[in-house]
């Protein structure tokens, strides 16, 4: 008998009698394993039920983000000999409702994401569209916004945030980033769009600069620095619009 | 059971899917379209793409080049009226995700910039430093974010399509956070579902890439092409198989074997290191045989040599490159070489299709990895793929978009019984409450391993003659599959074995068709046939399923201005 490893893992199942527990699976311990490779151990080998969300195990899709020993981490790129010999705990995802065992909710997420308007708003709306020729943008120009592109909307910082734990209506850290994303795009005119959401009393303000966000996130965003540069620019903004009486 | 009516369903929200849905809404958004996935969309496998997007962008450039380079990596299986309207419609497409905020990288200018790619004889590969795919499938999502008359079914699994008398009238799905089974009616499906990768043990491919849109194409009656064509990538990270870009050889990468040696003089030494993928791919293989790769705890292996890059142009060019070596092999490519040995990376058949998309069936479309219109034959280029998730996904939607006014909507009588017989398949088939003794993960676990070594890189007769028969053993065993739970919610037992039973119905038309095709043609290497030969097998193969299994005819080639020529490089 090699070594082994503890996971101790919630479940729970709205079907069976919708209580949350934890599960203890006892499984051999591989230097080189992912949580996610435990995982696909302990569903195909020990427990078919268990239920949890992955896919490209690449660090890319961000399908595959849990709560480990407390911290919100991608799975696929979390290692058991991180923690080896000490038990690991896998919880859900924090501050989202969960739907079964390690699986969460995060049409929440989606549906503010959209609200942010995280696409290319032209004065002109025929320049969206418009293929006969790219528009210029220097690398000096893509470095402005390119940190918040890396956003692959995997949910961890939302998870970290104890704003959105407390405040479900916070538009939260990736929604900014990618909202900010867009405004310091040279290609985007929709700033003004944006403002409605981005500076709203759901916005940049409720932030409290904790700073976890960024601490989680796995393609370093930094989402944190993205709200507080989005608050700079609507204090100036809200400054100009006094002076001048424009809205 | 619900029935909901729309006019056209995109199953599969990677890039081909999320193309045409927006070709869609912008051109009619009248239409009532949906995008049925089986993840959020922007979990799709297109985000794990890395190198590049080709297309003719550049003044030394044109279109003949660009085509006759894709004919010639084919190994001249591709149709080439087919490959003309890619070229053609490339260009208008990677300009167009560049206004939908594509931050493709610049020149000095702040022009798009290309970069070499394999097989290709101008640099014409735009690229998003090494995340490309990931930054076209979020572009693409997020762009069709911006209109509010395009559906989306989150997280729905496609059980099967509905079809009346030749004629597409829905699909079957599983809603899967509630567990329960609806209609989807719909006048055209644009099936949009990628790769078969999975039923591979070492493959690049994401666990979604299930061929799941094959299988439901085959099984309403439409043909399935070319699967014998597999593409294995050159460069595999050690132990997972994960992708390492080939623009890592684009930027200057090196092979090495165990003698120090870039090999690759010895097989293509005109291109090198940027020969096309199943040559480079092969090559490793005959230094591994003939003794000259190197030897660790996974296996034989040689090196991807970046260090003369150095880390400047590393961190710039090839990001995703060093995080994934970082992460997953536990090295550093700016201090050492990176293990690497090939993994099944690309599907170049799937569903039949016309240069529109079209399948045989009325109403049903396919694009992107799933289907096969053909434009990369025997063997795809790098880079061509991104760029054909734009341009066929495009063309679908708008030929799609085109069919509905002028199709009528199957009863919704016809549809529920329709339904009922699918219904009752899949209580048999998949929800036997504990009848079943099999268990799912050693079904795939034998298949996988199967796939890997009878119907790899090299073939032959004796091995694809086993493999047909275990995959056909398997198939047996499949159907006393045991599911331990009978829970609605999120029950991801039901959905895994539906996914096996995709994988194990292609994987036999895969197996089947590489024994019938007796000839080394691109990514279809036999060991026993080391030729091409284009006297007998100058022609597609199209399978359709039939009681008594799978039937296989020939389809022609369509040749316009490249004859076929001895493939070197």
């Amino acid at each position: 008998m090699g070594e082994e490893i503890t996971l101790n893992i919630t479940r729970y199942n709205p079907d069976k009698d919708g209580k949350y527990t934890t599960q203890r699976y006892s499984i051999p311990y591989k230097n080189d394993w992912s949580i996610l490779d435990a995982l696909n151990y302990v569903k195909a080998e020990l427990d078919g039920s268990l239920t949890y969300r992955w896919s490209c195990r690449m660090a890319v899709c961000g399908s595959c983000g849990m709560m480990v020993n407390g911290t919100p981490r991608l799975t696929c790129s979390t290692y058991l000999n991180e923690f080896y010999p000490k038990e690991i705990t896998i919880e859900p995802l924090a501050n989202f409702p969960v739907i079964r065992d390690l699986v969460v909710d995060i049409n929440d997420f989606m549906a503010k994401l959209k609200s942010a308007k995280p696409w290319i708003i032209r004065k002109n709306k025929r320049d969206e569209d418009d293929t006969s020729k790219e528009y210029l943008q220097t690398t000096g120009q893509m470095d402005k916004y390119y940190q918040q592109t890396l956003c692959i909307n995997c949910t961890l910082c939302y998870a970290a945030c104890p704003v959105y734990g407390l405040h479900p209506d916070f538009l939260g850290p990736a929604v900014i980033a990618l909202g900010h994303r867009y405004n310091k795009d040279s290609r985007d005119e929709g700033k003004a769009d944006r403002r409605e959401v981005l500076a709203s009393e759901h916005g940049v303000w409720k932030c409290t600069v904790v700073g976890d966000c960024t601490e989680v996130c796995p393609k370093h965003v930094d989402p944190s620095a993205a709200i507080q540069r989005t608050k700079v620019d609507s204090a100036i903004n809200w400054f100009f619009s006094f002076l001048t009486g424009r809205k | 059971m619900d029935v909901i009516n729309h006019d056209i369903l995109i199953v599969g929200g990677g890039g081909a899917g999320l193309r045409a849905a927006i070709e869609i809404s912008k051109s009619n958004p009248s239409l009532k379209t949906a995008v049925v996935s089986k993840v959020y969309p922007m979990r799709s496998h297109t985000v794990a793409a890395e190198g590049g997007s080709a297309a003719v962008l550049k003044e030394d450039d044109n279109h003949d080049l660009h085509a006759y380079d894709t004919v010639k990596g084919s190994d001249f299986l591709a149709d080439q009226d087919a490959v003309e309207v890619f070229v053609r419609d490339a260009t208008r497409e990677v300009v167009q995700i560049e206004r939908w905020g594509c931050p493709w990288n610049r020149e000095e200018d702040g022009r798009i910039a290309t970069r070499w790619f394999g097989g290709m004889s101008r640099k014409r590969t735009l690229h998003a430093a090494d995340k490309t795919g990931f930054h076209l499938l979020h572009a693409l999502f997020q762009t069709s974010l911006k209109y509010d008359t395009l559906m989306r079914y989150d997280e729905w699994f496609v059980a099967a399509l509905l079809v009346d008398e030749g004629k597409l009238g829905g699909v079957l799905a599983l809603d899967t956070r509630r567990g329960v089974f609806s209609i989807l009616a719909a006048k055209a499906v644009i099936l949009c579902t990628g790769g078969v990768g999975r039923m591979y043990a070492f493959t690049s491919n994401a666990g979604i890439k299930t061929g799941d849109g094959a299988a439901l194409a085959y099984r309403a009656g439409a043909p399935i092409k070319d699967m014998e064509f597999i593409q294995f990538h050159p460069s595999g990270l050690l132990r997972t198989g994960i992708l390492i870009t080939e623009a890592s050889r684009g930027e200057g990468g090196y092979l090495y074997n165990k003698d120090g040696k870039r090999f690759m003089e010895n097989y293509a030494p005109s291109k090198m290191e940027l020969a096309p993928r199943d040559i480079v791919s092969r090559s490793i293989i005959e230094e591994v045989l003939a003794g000259r790769g190197f030897e660790g705890p996974y296996g034989s292996y040689v090196q991807l040599d970046l260090r003369h890059l150095g880390e400047a142009k590393i961190m710039e060019k090839l990001p995703m490159v060093r995080e994934l070596c970082l992460d997953f092999a536990g090295m550093d490519p700016v201090h050492e070489p990176i293990p690497i040995r090939p993994t099944m990376h690309y599907t170049m058949g799937g569903v039949h299709t016309d240069k529109d998309g079209k399948t045989p069936i009325a109403g049903l479309y396919a694009a992107g990895e799933g289907g096969c219109v053909s434009i990369h034959g025997a063997n795809r280029l790098g880079s061509n793929s991104l760029t054909e998730l734009l341009v066929f996904g495009a063309r679908a939607g708008r030929s799609a978009a085109e069919y509905v006014p002028i199709s009528k909507p199957c009863s919704s009588e016809r549809l529920q019984s329709l339904a009922k017989r699918e219904m009752d398949i899949i209580q048999k088939r998949y929800m036997q409450p504990g009848n079943g003794k099999e268990k799912a993960g050693a079904i795939l676990a034998d298949l996988r391993k199967t796939m890997d070594e009878k119907v790899g890189i090299y073939r032959t007769d004796d091995g694809l003659k086993d493999a047909v028969q275990i995959i056909q053993r398997l198939k047996e065993r499949f159907t006393g599959i045991r599911i331990t739970q009978q829970s609605k919610v999120f029950n991801t037992e039901l959905t895994g074995a539906m996914e096996l039973d995709n994988m194990l119905e292609i994987a036999h038309v895969i197996a089947m068709n590489a024994r019938i095709r007796k000839e080394s043609r691109g990514g279809h290497a036999r060991k026993d046939f080391p030729k091409r030969d284009d006297e007998q097998f100058l022609h597609h193969s199209l399978v359709f399923k039939t009681p008594e299994g799978p039937k296989r005819e020939t389809f022609p080639v369509t040749i316009t201005k490249w004859k076929p020529e001895e493939r070197k490089y």
